[in-house]
């Protein structure tokens, strides 16, 4: 597959213009530089503290996919969060905190939870290599470089049960990807996703400062509309 | 070798609500107290700041104020066949440590018992039959009666400032409360907080349906208040952080706020954090525990504190596991349904409906409690002839916060991601809410704790071994409630509704409350029981259990209140016998 050989760059080109940045690069790859459709030169790419490029690729159109852009928000990737699960998988979370990993390891049955050794971060890095794995056989190539229809098919696959990984559980490491999605996207800015506070705006949450004694019965039963804050607001 | 310190007359092991309230008993009374703390120190100036606590991710999702499972946790499994594993991680329930405990975090709901819930086998076989409490059902009388606890619960509700509406002033009954409750001495210290959206309409609803919704009884303060420790507490500010949160505002009650201001500043006790307990040395000849032993977790040392007197205030897994270590009581075996430490473990049985409707919800407006509750069918306020289980709850809107990360909902048939769902969670974000049923958990025998055979905790004890599952009653009462839930969304106009009753195993996928009760019951023989009336252990004079753990089943109320009256309850008979003459204050 010749573009499996292409080098996952420049994916990330900041928030609110990734798409932009993606699309310049191509066009200019293809056509002289005056013809470039962007005139501010693209913003820098955003450092990455944990997540190979691969990695990165494979979340960016997993998270754009479950949030794709429309009228009521920018696209995942474009909300921050890739850089969200990157900072979150970087730190305390991602390597174990808050996880008993003493064995033995058995794999007991659902109820019982959460049983694998793996940190988060080992987690992520098997599993999208499982589902990268499994795109290139069921459909001949790795997660992001497929269609948006097939990159939506493969997700329906793989909540539905019907995906089969290679050592892996498909549905438990859905659940878990879509989980860091939702975070990303709902969680205060201050974690690096819902950039803009575009999920707050979307469902009319206000965030902070979050005091309501004086107008808990004025707002009561009534749309309120107050312009979303968040932690950073306040310090 | 464990370093020997000076004896104390009272070591307390845990400074949550129990142990708070032990300490301040108990010095007050003159002794010297030391209270051991497995978690760090904590305040609210600290640690419960704006704005950093309205941290959805921090706080709730990553457990910011839990205990670290990777230090101590559970094992568990639904039946004693099946091979039990570590809860890896907070799932079904999360639990929380540091200096105030779980009451540091919790959502202010504060109960008081339904009377016939003290002397639950009698009053049902008084009632029903003797033959109708089915045989793996090992529900028990406590021991310790409604009337006996009143005062009590009425000390804790004061401490706490709670906000409610009394329905049952010394026998008679008054409009507007809960006409289901035993009689209460006074009113509640706080008019009850701001009815929200929510609770109009299930109120509304109810009392069409002829039923008698009454404001949920909050130690969420409507009003700045002063305790009769001295201590001040806020009003509250409706910021929908609440549970799984501190309060920023200093209005929901904890022991952080109403107690530990006068109780750190008196020369007679001493907190010592990071202090976690690894046993207890017990002389069963005597029938006295000489010292309790714990590691210091900032240096791995290890020290033996003698005391004349041990109260065990942890949650009720330590409480069990402190028992099993020492040697204190016979372990339970659920084969012969002999034994008494880890009997009757029980959880609470909680499901809801979720109700989509065309008001203005605005969730983020939101205290600790559901506003607005109907007592109707909880426990035996309903008849159970020939519905084939017994127990019941409370049903009330689950409405105490709209953290979006969490606290979102579609209606069925919704995709789980794309535009669609975009668009159906922006319309729905505040048009839902859910009916949540809360209810009894009844004893059953194949239900317990004891201590995991393989898997150690970070300081080499065994964890604690749960094996439980939903017992077939229990299950049967929670479809009976989730369809009177359903009822009372259909009445509220609730275009859809989305009933989830528990009927399903116990485990990761299906989380409720973080409410553990059993294990070091209290009661009247100590053939069936660990405890006695007065909280007391039967096997060993100068030990006293407090806590969930001393329940000998769970109410469909939440358990805080509670265990705040038996506190006070074992205090007083502490402090009024027990110090003029030590020794066992229930001849068995």
């Amino acid at each position: 597959m010749a573009d499996s050989a292409i080098p996952r760059r420049g994916f990330l080109k900041g928030a609110g213009l990734a798409g932009a940045a993606l699309a310049t690069n191509e066009a200019q790859a293809q056509a002289p530089a005056a013809t470039t459709t962007v005139a501010k030169s693209p913003p820098a790419p955003e450092a990455l503290l944990t997540l190979t490029a691969t990695e990165a690729a494979f979340l960016s159109a997993a998270y754009d996919t479950f949030i794709p852009a429309d009228a009521l928000s920018p696209s995942g990737t474009d909300c921050g969060l890739v850089v969200f699960w990157d900072r979150e998988l970087a730190g305390a979370f991602g390597y174990g905190q808050g996880l008993y990993r003493d064995g033995p390891h058995a794999q007991g049955k659902p109820e019982q939870g959460y049983q694998l050794p793996l940190t988060p971060r080992a987690y992520f890095a098997a599993g999208i290599k499982a589902a990268n794995a499994y795109a290139k056989k069921t459909r001949g190539k790795e997660f992001d470089r497929l269609a948006p229809a097939d990159r939506d098919a493969m997700l329906h696959e793989m909540d539905a049960g019907k995906a089969e990984f290679d050592g892996m559980n498909a549905k438990m490491f859905f659940e878990a990807l879509y989980s860091s999605a939702m975070e990303g996207f709902f969680s205060d800015p201050i974690h690096g996703g819902n950039r803009g506070l575009a999920s707050w705006k979307m469902v009319g949450y206000p965030g902070l400062p979050a005091t309501y004694a004086r107008t808990a019965e004025e707002y009561r039963g009534k749309k309120v509309d107050l312009k979303p804050r968040s932690i950073q607001d306040f310090i | 070798m464990a370093t020997v310190l000076k004896p104390v007359d009272v070591c307390i092991v845990g400074l949550g609500w129990s142990g708070s309230i032990m300490a301040r008993e108990l010095t007050k009374a003159g002794l010297s107290v030391v209270a051991l703390e497995r978690g760090a120190d904590r305040t609210p100036a600290e640690d419960f700041v704006f704005p950093y606590i309205r941290d959805e991710l921090k706080v709730r999702v990553r457990n910011g104020l839990m205990l670290d499972t990777a230090t101590e946790t559970l094992s568990m499994r639904n039946a004693a066949s099946e091979l039990a594993l570590p809860m890896r991680k907070w799932e079904v329930f999360s639990l929380g440590d540091n200096v105030g405990g779980a009451g540091s975090h919790w959502n202010g709901i504060t109960w008081r018992f339904t009377p016939s819930e003290f002397v639950l086998r009698s009053h049902l076989e008084e009632r029903y039959g003797k033959n109708a409490i089915p045989a793996d059902m090992t529900i028990q009388d406590w021991g310790v009666n409604y009337d006996d606890l009143e005062p009590h619960y009425d000390r804790f509700e004061k401490l706490c400032g709670t906000s409610g509406k009394a329905g049952n002033i010394k026998g008679k009954i008054m409009e507007g409360g809960n006409p289901f409750e035993g009689a209460r001495s006074d009113e509640y210290p706080n008019k009850p907080l701001i009815m929200s959206q929510a609770g109009l309409m299930m109120t509304k609803a109810a009392r069409e349906l002829g039923l008698h919704p009454f404001p949920t009884p909050a130690s969420n303060s409507s009003t700045p208040y002063t305790n009769p420790e001295g201590c001040q507490i806020g009003g509250c500010q409706y910021c929908g952080h609440c549970e799984y949160f501190g309060c920023e505002a200093n209005a929901k009650a904890s022991p952080n706020i109403c107690l530990h201001p006068v109780l750190f500043n008196d020369a007679k006790f001493e907190r010592r954090t990071l202090s976690y307990v690894s046993n207890l040395k017990f002389d069963s000849a005597s029938r006295r525990i000489r010292s309790v032993v714990y590691v210091d977790r900032r240096t791995g040392a290890e020290y033996e504190q003698p005391a004349e007197l041990v109260i065990l205030c942890a949650y009720p897994f330590n409480n069990v596991l402190l028992m099993r270590l020492a040697g204190v009581g016979k372990p339970y075996d659920p084969a012969t349904g002999e034994g008494v430490i880890g009997k009757n473990y029980c959880y609470q049985t909680n499901s809801n409906v979720a109700a989509f409707v065309d008001e203005e919800i605005n969730p983020f407006i939101g205290t600790g409690v559901s506003p607005a509750v109907v007592d109707d069918y909880q426990g035996d306020n309903f008849d159970h002839g020939g519905l084939g289980f017994f127990g019941g709850g409370y049903i009330a809107p689950g409405v105490s916060g709209g953290r979006p990360i969490q606290v979102r909902n579609t209606p069925p048939g919704t995709p789980r991601w794309g535009s669609a769902w975009k668009e159906a969670t922006a319309k729905w974000y505040n048009h839902w809410f859910p009916l949540s049923v809360h209810g009894t958990s009844y004893a059953n025998r194949g239900n317990y704790l004891d201590l995991d055979p393989t898997y150690r905790d970070a300081i080499g004890r065994p964890l604690v071994r749960m094996t439980f599952n939903y017992p077939e009653n229990d299950r049967k009462m929670s479809v009976f409630m989730t369809n009177k839930a359903n009822d009372i969304a259909k009445a509220m106009g609730a275009k859809t509704t989305v009933p989830v009753p528990r009927t399903s195993n116990f485990g990761a996928s299906n989380g409720a409350a973080s409410h553990h009760t059993g294990g070091v019951i209290m009661g009247k023989d100590p053939k069936t029981s660990a405890l006695n009336r007065y909280l007391q252990s039967w096997d060993c004079d100068n030990l006293f259990v407090m806590g969930g753990a001393a329940f000998p089943q769970n109410a469909g109320h939440n358990p805080t209140g509670t265990i705040g009256a038996l506190a006070y309850w074992s205090a007083k008979a502490i402090v009024e016998q027990y110090l003029k003459s030590p020794g066992a204050l229930v001849k068995a």
